[in-house]
Parts: C-alpha cells; structure tokens; sequence
C-alpha cells in the first residue's frame, strides 16, 4: 500500500511540473513581445522595456523558467501589472465569494442529484425515470449563463427579490453578501447536477442488481435499507469522486457566472485580466485551478487505497 | 432508451439508418441537420439583414413581422439567430476537426509505442488539468481573440479527451491476433496504424467526438459571451445573449432566443452523442 502511495505521489508530482510548464509556456506563445502586448498600442519604447525588464524577459527562456519556477516554490506567483499587488494577494482578495459560490452550488447541486439519481436508479424505466434522465440531459445542455439571466430577468428584474449585480458595497454583512449568491448558487448548481445525477444513477444501477443486495432483499429486510445501507454506501465512492471533480470544474462555471452577476471574485479577476492582458494574473489563477484539480483527484486516489483494498496503482 | 434495439440478425452497414431506427438519436438527428441547413441557407432565407440598423423598430417584440423580435440596433433577432448558427457551427465543426487529428495522433502513437506512452499520457493528464473554459481563455489572451485562435484554443483543449479515448482502444487492437498476424508478414508500422488500428478506433472516437462537437458550441458560447472570443460584430449566440443581457427588462427575447437554439443545438448534439454511442460502443452504453 505505501509502495501505491508513493507511486501515485510521483506521478502527481510529474504531472504538478507539466502543468507549471504549460502554464509557463501558454504565455510564451504570444505572437510578438508580450511586454508590448500587455501594454496596449499607446505604449512607449521606454515603457515596453521598463515592463521586459520586471518581468525578466530578457533573460533567455530557460533561465526565466528557472526563475519563474524558484519563484514558485517560494511561493511567489508573480506581481499582477495593473493591480500592482502580488498576484496571490489579487487572488486571496477575490477568494471569498468564489469559495462560497462554489460551495453553495456544490451543495445545491448534491441536495437534488443524489436523491434524484437514486429514485431514478430505483425506478428505473418508469416515467418517473425517463421524466428525470431527460431533464438531466436537458440541464446539462444548458448554457449556465443563460440560465443565470433566465433566473436574472425573473426574480431580480420583474420580482425584484434580489439584486441584478455587485456583492453588497464595501459595508455589506455577512448574511448580506449571501443574498446576493443566491441566484448565482442556483443557477450554477442546477446546471452541474446534470452531471452528478447521470452519474449517481450509473452507479446506483450498478450495483442493485449485485448478488448481495438480492441476498439482502431475501433476509426480509426494508427496502429502505436495502437502498440505502446497501446498495448506496458501495455505490458511493465513483459518486463522491464525480462530486469532488465537480468542485474543482465548478471554476469554470464561476468565470461565467460571476462576470453575469458582478460578483468580485476570482472568476471574474480572470476575465478582467484576459481583457486587460495582465498575464501574470492569469498565470497564476491557472496554476492555482489546475493544481487543485490535481490535488484533489491525487486525494480521492489516496482515500479509493484507504477505503477499498483491491486498489493497486 | 433500450425499447427499439431491433436485434436484426445480419449487420447492417449503413450507420446513418442504424442509428435512425433509435427514435430519441433519429430526433437529435434530424433537429441537427435542421440546425445545420438554416445556418447554410441562412443569407437566401433570412428575412431581413444581420447588420443593417434600423433604429425605428429598436426592441420590438415578437411579431407576424419580427419573429423573434427585434435587438438594440432594430436588428432583427431571428435572422440573427440563423446567421450566429453558421459562426457557432462553423467553429464548432473546426474545433472538432482538429481536435480529432491531434487526438487521434496522440492517441494512436501512445496507445501502440509504448515507449511513448508514459510521457504523452502525462501530457494529457496536466492538460486535462485545467476547466475548458479556463484554459481556453488563457490561450485565447496569449494568442489574441480572433476566430482562428478560439478554433485552435479549444482545439487544444479537447484533444487531450480524443486523444485518452483513442489510445485506451488501441491498447485493446494492438494486441488482437490481426494485428499480431500482420506484423508477423512484416507489413510496416504506418499501414498496420492506418488499416488496421485506425479503423478499429473509429467508432469511439466518433462517439467522443460527437461530445466534443456539443462541448464546443457551449464553450464558443461561454467565450463569445464574455467578450474573450470571437470580435463581438460577428453575429454569434453567445455574443447576442451578451447584448441582451443588457436589455433584460425592455427586451428579453434578445437573449431568450440565442440561448434556446444553443439549448436545441447541444441537446440534439446529446441525443446523437447517446445513440451512437448505445450502437458503436456497447461496452459503455451502461444507462450513464
């Protein structure tokens, strides 16, 4: 098992590397100066070279990767040019309403597709079944930012429940700024428990046709249990490993989703610093996205050796 | 889904009829190529211009007149609908396409040599690392938003999910008898890859690619929306849904519209997607 452990540990850290070197890379492919870039066409040659030099690119590439990798490991991610602040302050700033936008729409999402995945599963072929298969399908066909404006235009807009935009001004309590992630959280976890529920009733359907769950019918025992100590607790661990990548997609849908509702968080940082070309913020908030993603699918790794012994990698 | 599997007992070559005796993928089918033949005809049945302004009709409702209303610019919003559709499409289909060289490339090499195989898988595994959009987005700034770079943007992006689904097929054919009989009677590597692999690789990769083609017309979407992909003059869905974000109140069926045909698009791309798949891929057609 440690002989496991530690091959998987190799192989997240190789593929921790290949991440920080693409991240490194997409940059390095701009046509032309990125410096230049960055700066717009109003720029002086002073300027550009004021800029080059900040930003090391007169070093060869090879030593600037070297730098930016040292830099890295000490925890630097760069400095953001228009914010003028480190990019990992830039990001711990526009943290909060990420994290519980993520969260809340985690949650949302789980509270339907779980329940609805295992009826689906339960019932299977029953109009309750294909009711559900097909709202899935239809829901995982929908733009989540439209949705985001379907839910805009009729609880803010016409019923005025809630705010179109912002996250309560600088003074806003607590309970306040949760106001206003409400119609985000909805129209995100909607949108993912598509996901999550084709998935939940994919693996409920797997296992209550097993021999034991039959053998657990015939001792008399409640369907209920049945369903739920049974078949639902092996049929949990493919479903916790969906919900937990879904966390980590769940990112993409916040870039969208935020810029819909101008919820200052680090969705919305990103696609601010795509328009204003502040590279070394978008550097930074793709190895910080993909580093989680490879950290949390190097866990469920970790936790699929502790809980299942047949697991070898 | 599993009612009409008509169990004939001679293989039928033609795939199109196969997967039209499924009705929910004969539906998808049909919807699609609907889609596909207005977006193409779009300039000869468009009742009106994408582009010229007409201030006087700015966002009028839906009407005899104006099917599906009329935008900010007194544009009418069905024409513009099927015009975004040949944008929309058209990138769709380019990304497909590439997607599906590279991946397929990746795919075939790391799955037969296996030398090549830890490496690029590694690769694939760090792309498919970072949320499409994201990745996207990234690319896009790097390389300046234009509608080439969104096509190679997300081309970059789905390969990596081509390319694991051609490869785990072909660790299964490169060890079937054939290919071991033809590499006995010394037939050379590139022809064994092409007749033999290649071939054998085709239906799931059509099934994936099927996926791929719905993925990219929600994410073209994502990007045009947020103004990071295509030049927003270029009438495409996701560049609509953002002007009529702005006119929510006065004007809702700006956005309405662009966003129910990329609901209708992507779901038919779906139902494709799960016939085919149900036909060409039985091993995975388990309910999901």
């Amino acid at each position: 098992m440690l002989r496991s452990m530690l091959n998987r540990f190799g192989g997240m850290l190789i593929v921790m590397a290949l991440v920080v070197t693409i991240v490194f890379v997409i940059v390095r492919v701009t046509p032309g100066d990125p410096a230049a870039v960055m700066l717009g066409p109003d720029a002086t040659a002073a300027d550009i070279q004021s800029l080059r030099d900040r930003l090391g690119l007169n070093a060869s590439i090879p030593e600037q990767f070297l730098s930016y990798v040292g830099g890295l490991l000490r925890g630097d991610l760069g400095q953001s040019i228009f914010l003028n602040i480190p990019v990992g302050q830039a990001l711990l700033e526009r943290a909060e309403p990420t994290f519980f936008l993520t969260v809340f729409s985690l949650l949302i999402a789980t509270a339907i597709a779980l329940p609805v995945g295992i009826m689906s599963a339960y019932l299977r072929g029953t109009v309750f079944d294909q009711a559900m298969t097909t709202l899935a399908m239809v829901a995982a066909s929908v733009p989540s930012f439209w949705l985001a404006l379907i839910l805009m235009q009729f609880f803010a807009v016409r019923m005025g429940w809630f705010d179109t935009s912002g996250y309560g001004g600088p003074g806003a309590s607590f309970a306040e700024r949760m106001h206003h992630l409400v119609l985000p959280a909805v129209s995100l976890g909607l949108v993912s428990s598509a996901l999550i529920t084709r998935f939940t009733r994919a693996s409920m359907l797997d296992v209550l046709n097993d021999d034991y769950v039959r053998t657990a019918r015939s001792k008399g025992m409640s369907e209920w249990r049945v369903v739920v100590r049974h078949a639902l607790k092996n049929a949990l661990i493919p479903i916790l490993t969906v919900i937990g990548l879904t966390a980590a997609l769940l990112i993409s849908g916040a870039i969208v989703t935020e810029t819909v509702f101008g919820l200052p968080g680090v969705g919305s940082l990103i696609v601010s610093a795509v328009l204003r070309r502040d590279y070394p913020v978008i550097q930074g908030a793709l190895l910080i996205v993909a580093g989680l993603y490879v950290l949390i699918n190097f866990i469920i790794d970790m936790l699929y050796l502790a809980v299942d012994p047949r697991v070898r990698y | 889904m599993a009612a009409i599997s008509a169990s004939a007992p001679h293989r039928e070559p033609n795939l199109l009829m196969r997967l039209a005796r499924r009705p929910t993928a004969f539906v998808g089918l049909l919807i699609i190529l609907t889609i596909a033949v207005l977006s193409i005809l779009a300039p000869w049945i468009a009742p009106y211009s994408p582009i010229k302004l007409s201030v006087a009709n700015r966002l009028n409702g839906p009407s005899l007149e104006h099917f599906f209303g009329t935008d900010d610019m007194g544009r009418d919003v069905f024409t513009r609908v099927l015009y975004s559709g040949r944008t929309s499409l058209t990138v769709a289909v380019a990304v497909v396409t590439l997607a599906s060289i590279l991946g397929v490339v990746l795919g075939l090499v790391s799955g037969f040599f296996r030398k090549a195989d830890a490496p690029i898988s590694r690769l694939i595994d760090a792309m498919m690392a970072f949320p499409d959009i994201l990745l996207a987005i990234a690319l896009v700034a790097a390389l300046g938003p234009s509608a080439t770079n969104v096509v190679i943007a997300l081309g970059l992006v789905y390969a990596p999910r081509l390319a694991r689904v051609v490869r785990a097929s072909t660790l299964v054919v490169r060890e079937l008898p054939y290919v071991e009989a033809a590499r006995a009677l010394a037939v050379p590597t590139h022809k064994i890859l092409t007749r033999h692999v290649l071939r054998n690789v085709a239906s799931p990769l059509l099934v994936q690619a099927t996926f791929i083609f719905s993925s990219s017309i929600l994410a073209e979407a994502g990007l045009s929306f947020l103004g990071v992909g295509i030049s927003p003059d270029i009438p495409t869905w996701g560049t609509m849904i953002s002007v009529g974000r702005q006119y929510l109140d006065a004007a809702p069926w700006i956005m309405w519209f662009p966003g129910g045909a990329i609901v209708i698009t992507v779901l038919s791309l779906q139902l494709v997607g799960d016939g085919l798949r149900d036909l060409l891929d039985p091993r995975l057609a388990k309910d999901i």
